[in-house]
């Protein structure tokens, strides 16, 4: 065996375990998925295998719901919404634990708890806190003179709630992704502002902001990427409801596939297909404006 | 003078930022009569743990299980991710960077997408309700994240430490094995820490694959407090402070390595 083909074996043994597992357990999955909404499937056909082809018969299905508006419409207000509050207040800690003062590193990591926490966790505890009768952020509200609120109860606030808990899960992966975008910023700059008179404001404006730029689209696509396909936290707070109030495109797919006594795989696999197709706009986005970051 | 106002903000922004953690603390301590008390008690002054027997009695297996789950997936994901991490980083395999994009956008695949994929896979196989068939779906959470941060971290080491090892008659295998990965310490470190907090918080394959399982994890078990008697809101509160417990001792052992985990492209679902 020739030297360069030894190497290139060996290699080869290196890498065959993962090529392997992504075809077996990222692939072969996929593949299941889009073949289940190509397929008429029933519980029965299902589990038989022998599901007839239905075209896009199961997408026809899914536009045709009147879910779809709805869903459609929460998946992008829950996105945006949630993000946008992310990132401001996640700038806005960056940039005040950026001062280093006493205590600010221990601080900052106290910060990262929300974002470890196991989903669950996190969304149990806000269910209760929202809760319309013995919830504390009700009780809060009525020591400032505020008329309670069904925040998990009424379709009004539903959307509001899940939005509210989601940025509160989100926040620290901003800190901890725009603090370290703040380090790279030369202290000289802030330096050489302030002796020509800059106030902080306008050290913000002129030197942190644009510089910043790079790292913020990073931050911002990322998130647009993992917020769009949040479900646990909907799931568990709301289950989508009242009604279609909260329900997103992640839990609605979630919800005909495996929500119900008849489940619709087919359906509920098509509305999982859309999801990819507007995550992977998303994440193509991100993966250029990195490589174009890089170059 | 002024950075004492500035800690003095920190702690006010930390103590809001943190209250419902608090607050979870403060629910699993309240006795059940005082749970629908107007005003709510704001700290437990008559704290009971009636919650946490409550975990005793009912939750011990369902936490065996994740561990047993959480420790799977890491065993899974670093025997993938570490040897294509140092192949990815050292060897330039033909389509490495193919490869590298597929692992980016592997991570975008929404979670309930593999999970309906899972589904009908493991229907097939009879895989549906068992642990281990779970653990494989919850390492694919975390394998796409492995495999970049072994492939960056492994980048970084000097390529004539390995040529030296060659020189001293090592082959690739020994290489890898008695230079490459001691050096790797803190990948394999925050590589196992986000495998294992992922596959423990794991709760969409956990209740797709897995509902109706003997072994089931303790998202489940939560979820099954919030479903059946939605009225001891201590011991569901109870059970989440003991499910989070991995993450406070993450944050208290290793948080070097968790902002370094987050900063490294983090991911999470």
């Amino acid at each position: 065996m020739s030297p360069a083909l030894r190497r290139r074996l060996t290699t080869l043994v290196f890498v065959l375990p993962l090529l392997v597992y992504l075809v077996a357990f990222y692939v072969y999955p996929l593949y299941r998925n889009l073949d289940l909404s190509l397929r008429d499937y029933t519980v029965r056909s299902f589990v038989a295998g022998d599901a007839p082809f239905s075209g896009w018969d199961n997408f026809r299905t899914v536009l045709d719901d009147p879910t779809f508006g709805p869903a459609m419409r929460h998946t992008m207000v829950f996105t945006f919404v949630s993000i946008a509050f992310q990132y401001v207040i996640g700038l806005a800690l960056a940039v005040f634990f950026n001062r280093h003062f006493r205590l600010s590193t221990v601080l900052r990591a106290l910060f990262l708890i929300p974002w470890l926490l196991p989903l669950i966790v996190s969304a149990s505890t806000w269910s209760w806190m929202f809760n319309s009768e013995s919830g504390v952020v009700n009780h809060l509200l009525g020591t400032v003179g505020l008329a309670p609120v069904g925040w998990l109860t009424s379709p009004d606030w539903a959307l509001t709630a899940v939005i509210v808990a989601n940025i509160w899960i989100g926040i620290p992966f901003n800190l901890v992704i725009l603090y370290s975008g703040l380090q790279n910023i030369p202290g000289e700059l802030y330096e050489a502002a302030a002796l020509d008179g800059a106030g902080a404001w306008q050290q913000f404006r002129r030197i942190t902001f644009p510089l910043l730029r790079p790292v913020s689209a990073i931050t911002l696509l990322l998130g647009l990427v993992y917020t769009l396909k949040v479900f646990d936290l909907i799931w568990i707070m709301t289950k989508g409801g009242p009604g279609d109030a909260s329900s997103t495109l992640a839990t609605w797919s979630y919800q005909l596939g495996f929500g119900t006594l008849l489940p619709k795989f087919g359906p509920g696999a098509a509305v999982g297909d859309i999801l990819i197709l507007i995550a992977l706009v998303f994440g193509l986005l991100y993966i250029r404006v990195q490589r174009r970051q890089e170059a | 003078m002024k950075s004492r106002g500035y800690t003095l903000i920190g702690l006010l922004l930390t103590a809001l930022m943190l209250f419902p953690v608090y607050w979870m603390v403060n629910v699993s301590l309240t006795p059940q009569q005082d749970m629908r008390k107007d005003p709510p008690d704001l700290f437990p002054l008559h704290p009971t743990f009636e919650g946490y027997r409550a975990v005793l009695d009912d939750q011990l297996p369902y936490l065996g299980t994740s561990l047993l789950i959480g420790l799977g997936t890491v065993a899974v994901t670093l025997v993938i991710a570490a040897p294509a991490g140092y192949a990815l980083a050292k060897l330039r395999p033909r389509g490495g960077g193919t490869l590298g994009l597929a692992l980016l956008i592997a991570q975008m695949v929404p979670g309930i997408v593999m999970a309906m994929g899972f589904y009908g896979i493991f229907l097939d196989l009879g895989l549906l309700n068992s642990w281990w068939g779970l653990i494989v779906a919850d390492s694919t959470i975390a394998v796409p994240f492995g495999v970049m941060i072994f492939t960056a971290f492994m980048s970084g080491i000097p390529g004539e430490l390995i040529a030296a090892a060659r020189i001293d008659g090592a082959g690739t295998w020994r290489t890898f094995r008695s230079v490459v990965l001691p050096l790797s310490r803190n990948a394999l470190v925050t590589v196992s820490l986000f495998g294992f907090l992922w596959a423990w918080s794991d709760f969409v394959f956990a209740n797709t694959l897995d509902g109706g399982g003997s072994w089931k994890p303790i998202t489940l078990g939560i979820y099954k407090y919030i479903g059946n008697n939605n009225q001891e809101w201590n011991a569901i509160m109870a059970t989440a402070v003991v499910a989070s417990v991995p993450a406070a001792v993450l944050l208290v052992l290793a948080q070097r390595y968790v902002a370094a985990g987050v900063t490294a492209g983090a991911v999470k679902d």
